[in-house]
């Protein structure tokens, strides 16, 4: 239960989207599994300082999206992933950032090869800061 | 109690001799919520609030308060009814302990261990007198008397006003504290957006004596855009025609625009710009607060209007 997301207040963005945004990214880069015990709605309210409703309301999406399960009198966890879409839709939705990074980096000068390595390289240390950084 | 609102308003209006300090105000308040009151020095924040306990008479109109005519509310109804003064008015010659002691004798819920965790966490000991604490800590054992009877309605007059961020953060944690029990309802003016943002449901906002707002945050936020144009607009061009616009901001190089968000907005910017790129964001809450605040003959902004001077 050491996962707690950072808010800021006097942003464009609600602080319960803020909340959504930080589990969603905690979970694609592995810093939380499943099985992960969230902070209960009043426990993660008080300790934001925030009001208890914009938690729920933070759940409750995360809950719809399959993000977390919320097990009534056990509290709350991250849930099993699923895959919603199809190898062809993940495609579809991966190949606009591949063409923006390919043509930023292919601009920059960068070979095919370099760019296979400093894909690798980064994921790597993506790994290595979860592993060390769970504590923080 | 029959509604799920704490706090009912129909038409409600007051004025001093001629003076209009409030206009017709019909707002809602949901129970179990918690709702700031946003609006100039002023604006009426402090009349309307008045008017709910009962303290003046309404010129016109009616509230609500738990079930009950605000004009006529029964001992027992008001105290179920916590309220926090402007500026925290308490009886200076009483010491803490004084206040403690005739509070509890008729309040029936009375919780005095959590006064006196209140009244620990702002600073104060049992022995000082009202009239010689900080502002700080007026705040806090005003918010312990008030607290403490475990009310289920909590109005609170700018109760943020001129307390450093340490004693304003365990404000905040009282406030919090008190929204543990989910049917308690809080109804606060303030001028701290931070504050606002972390602890309101619902927003209202009065702009010189009418009311603008009544919604929820996520509503409000949903209802208003910002526009850049990167264009220097001629000045000649007239912003007034955007459809629901708050505020326009004139920058050398570009303009920034609060407006509603409206079909049309995007539309006129393009045609007012010649096809110039328009750009659509979300809004702060302080964008969204200043630019329902600010009056029609400021909304070009004072550095704005002084820059097209040196321009030209």
């Amino acid at each position: 239960m050491d996962f707690e997301p950072k808010i800021t207040t006097g942003s464009t963005s609600p602080i319960f989207r803020q909340i959504v945004d930080q589990v969603r990214l905690a979970v694609a880069h592995g810093r939380l599994t499943e099985g992960n015990q969230l902070p209960s709605v009043r426990a993660l309210a008080e300790r934001l300082l925030i009001n208890a409703n914009t938690v729920a309301k933070a759940y409750a999406e995360l809950n719809a999206a399959g993000v977390i399960d919320t097990q009534a009198g056990r509290g709350v966890f991250i849930a099993k992933p699923r895959q919603p879409y199809s190898a062809a839709e993940r495609r579809r939705r991966l190949e606009p950032r591949l063409d923006a990074l390919l043509t930023e980096a292919l601009h920059l000068g960068f070979t095919l090869d370099q760019i296979a390595e400093l894909l690798r390289e980064r994921a790597r240390r993506l790994a290595d800061s979860n592993s060390s950084g769970k504590s923080s | 109690m029959t509604d799920a609102f704490a706090i009912q308003t129909f038409e409600l209006t007051k004025y001093y001799a001629s003076t209009c300090a409030l206009e017709q105000v019909s707002m809602a308040v949901p129970q179990g919520k918690v709702t700031a009151l946003l609006g100039r020095n002023g604006s009426g924040k402090s009349t309307l609030i008045s008017l709910l306990l009962g303290l003046i008479e309404p010129t016109r109109g009616s509230a609500r308060v738990l079930g009950e005519d605000s004009g006529r509310l029964s001992p027992r109804t008001r105290g179920r009814i916590g309220f926090v003064g402007e500026g925290h008015p308490l009886p200076g010659f009483m010491r803490v302990r004084d206040l403690r002691g005739f509070q509890a004798s008729f309040q029936p819920r009375w919780d005095d261990s959590l006064f006196a965790t209140l009244i620990e966490h702002f600073g104060l000991l049992e022995r000082s007198k009202a009239s010689s604490l900080s502002r700080g800590q007026k705040a806090g054992l005003a918010m312990a008397l008030a607290m403490a009877p475990r009310p289920e309605l909590l109005i609170m007059d700018d109760p943020a006003l001129g307390l450093d961020p340490v004693a304003r953060r365990t404000l905040l944690e009282a406030m919090i504290l008190n929204t543990r029990d989910a049917g308690n309802t809080i109804f606060f003016s303030s001028h701290e957006l931070t504050d606002v943002e972390r602890v309101a449901d619902q927003i209202a906002i009065l702009d010189r004596s009418v009311l603008r707002v009544c919604c929820s945050l996520e509503m409000l936020r949903a209802r208003v855009r910002r526009f850049e144009v990167h264009v220097a607009l001629p000045r000649e061009v007239d912003l007034a025609s955007i459809p629901g616009l708050l505020q326009a901001r004139r920058l050398p190089e570009r303009i920034e625009i609060t407006a509603l968000k409206h079909p049309g907005t995007l539309n006129r910017l393009s045609t007012l710009s010649g096809g110039a790129e328009v750009e659509e964001l979300p809004a702060s809450l302080e964008d969204i607060a200043v630019g329902y605040l600010t009056e029609s003959k400021n909304r070009v902004s004072l550095l704005a209007a002084t820059a097209a001077e040196v321009t030209q």
